[in-house]
């Protein structure tokens, strides 16, 4: 049944129907009301799991770590500087295969600080070792959840589920939640393939010489490129019994005659398809492909999607400083050493919690209309301050 | 689709007053989101929040520049901010001054509806809470909402012996406006 609830409060209990044995974090703005509504649940009894208070999100992170390496199915929670705390151990997690799944409630990163929504957070950590799908709306975040869950410990690969900070997290909106027995029969228990025990002793994490390191990591960039069957069938059977698709790795929009595509990845895609619906109206052949999950990159489902086009811009909350937006230079790399390729653009918006209005979207699309020309714009600037700046220096 | 922009100061229950209209119009069967901008998170500094109710799904997540309607939780934010900005012609703004709205330097061509929220709620409630009188004072004025989905929403949030108190401030603000907009 549908109800009216709030982004936060709604993966709180998604994460509660995942009936993960440990949960462990360290609140931080905007992630508080997801760890708050589960201490929540903990404390009224309907969360039956450890919850374990850390002074830290290092320590966080290092609960769920020896916590999922004894089994049991852990959850945690992060943003931003948490985050970023937490990143020693985040490689740890994935280097150790252990099936852990956080939600990164995203937000830009310090200095200046901060605590509004970009995704830079979460995007400074995608060689780490984890699959990473970002959330279009709040339902889409509640139910990737489930699917991250099934997606994790059938690959032995921890998944963070991110989703935009404030702008999903904190948006109120109707929502579908399975019940708890639905949920089970999606998300059956957690059997490790191995796990810590007294009873039978064993070693996790232990040192691999140049003998062996790079076997080990290429076993898990191998697992990483062959993850794409399991995300689709997690997306195929969730449809399947849930009723609501939003993608596999990808998703389009309008794309499959349309001349511009404009790329991107969370919440910024609903302000999109609202400004595609209204330049379709006025007649202009534009389209959408959402990119859900960064890693493993979809390389071949992107070109596939992408190559048609005339134009291709990439707009994202994030940037490679001296370089461009992030996910617009991988998606370059998709047209390496193809034959024709669309003029692929970078746009970096929406920084540190500035607004992306839908007439933005709108003049990104009509100039690659007009001008295929690879370019890197950053939109939104006050560009009077930035010449102050410039002329002082 | 409407929109609606609220303007207070952190503490005045904003945010809630927001998910107060969106959770009253989903009871209509309209598709309804609130969510907020914060400036820093500390009590007394200016929210706004926003609420979008439109009968189809909502995408769109930017800021609202264009609402159809105005809440303002705290006069005192009219010095120095410009809080009719964009606000289309003929717009409800719903204002808690005792005073008369004519005193609040709002330009023509809106309907301005002044209610006492802060002295209702000492009287009736006890506390300073005004976000269910605001709410009902909109509800009166607008007649969007719902009251019955609207006590259904505050009930949820607040039972006991305080969330009747503030059903009862909410119903005098609903009746108070009938008539007053100007």
């Amino acid at each position: 049944m549908r109800e009216m609830m709030e982004g936060s409060s709604a993966v709180a209990e998604s994460v509660a129907l995942c009936r993960p044995k440990v949960v462990c974090a360290y609140p931080i703005t905007p992630q508080t009301h997801i760890v708050e509504r589960l201490a929540r649940l903990h404390a009224e009894g309907r969360l039956d799991a450890g919850y374990v208070l850390a002074e830290s999100e290092f320590t966080a992170a290092s609960v769920v770590l020896g916590a999922s390496a004894t089994g049991a199915r852990a959850y945690t929670a992060s943003s931003s500087q948490g985050l970023l705390l937490m990143t020693e151990v985040i490689f740890n997690i994935a280097g150790m295969r252990l099936p852990v799944v956080m939600t990164v409630a995203n937000r830009a990163v310090s200095a200046p600080i901060n605590i509004w929504n970009d995704q830079q957070d979460s995007m400074s950590l995608r060689d780490c070792g984890w699959i990473q799908m970002y959330a279009e709306d709040v339902q889409e975040a509640c139910d990737m959840h489930l699917q991250a869950f099934r997606i994790a410990e059938s690959l032995n690969i921890p998944v963070m589920v991110c989703m935009d900070g404030y702008i999903l997290t904190h948006a109120t909106e109707p929502v579908d939640l399975p019940s708890a027995g639905e949920a089970d029969s999606y998300l059956p228990p957690f059997e490790p393939r191995f796990h810590l025990t007294p009873t039978d002793p064993m070693t996790l994490g232990a040192m691999a010489g140049p003998d062996a390191y790079m076997e080990v990591r290429m076993l898990l960039h191998r697992s990483m490129q062959q993850a794409a069957g399991t995300i689709r069938q997690a997306a195929v059977d969730f449809h399947e019994m849930f009723g609501r698709y939003a993608g596999a790795q990808l998703d389009t929009y309008h794309a499959d005659d349309a001349e511009v595509l404009l790329v991107s990845m969370g919440s910024l895609l609903g302000t999109m398809k609202d400004a595609v619906d209204e330049l379709r109206e006025e007649g202009h052949p534009v389209g959408i492909v959402k990119v859900r999950t960064i890693r493993p990159f979809p390389r071949s489902e992107l070109h596939d999607a992408l190559h048609r086009a005339r134009a291709v811009g990439v707009v994202e909350k994030d940037i490679s400083l001296g370089l461009e937006g992030i996910l617009c230079s991988e998606i370059r790399s998709a047209f390496c050493g193809a034959a024709e390729t669309p003029g692929i653009s970078s746009f970096v918006a929406g920084l540190g919690g500035r607004d992306i209005r839908k007439e933005q979207i709108k003049e990104i699309a009509l100039g690659l209309l007009s001008d295929n020309t690879c370019r890197v714009e950053v939109t939104g600037l006050d560009h009077e301050v930035l010449w102050r700046a410039h002329e002082e220096e | 689709m409407k929109e609606i922009r609220i303007h207070g100061r952190g503490g005045q229950g904003n945010v809630t007053l927001g998910e107060f209209l969106a959770e009253a119009a989903f009871a209509g069967g309209l598709y309804a989101q609130a969510f907020p901008m914060f400036g820093s998170e500390r009590h007394g500094a200016p929210v706004t929040a926003y609420v979008r109710i439109s009968d189809r799904p909502i995408r769109l997540r930017s800021q609202v520049y264009e609402p159809d309607h105005l809440i303002v939780q705290d006069m005192s934010l009219f010095a120095g901010n410009d809080l009719t900005g964009g606000l289309k012609e003929g717009a409800l703004v719903v204002v808690n001054t005792s005073g008369p709205v004519g005193d609040l330097g709002i330009a023509e061509g809106f309907r301005v509806v002044g209610v006492p929220a802060t002295e209702l709620a000492l009287e009736v409630v006890g506390k300073p809470i005004i976000n269910t009188i605001m709410v009902g004072a909109f509800a009166g004025a607008s007649g969007e909402i719902e009251m019955d989905a609207l006590e259904k929403s505050v009930r949820e949030r607040y039972p006991g012996e305080l969330g009747e108190r503030e059903i009862v401030a909410m119903r005098r603000a609903f009746e108070m406006v009938q008539g007053a907009v100007r």
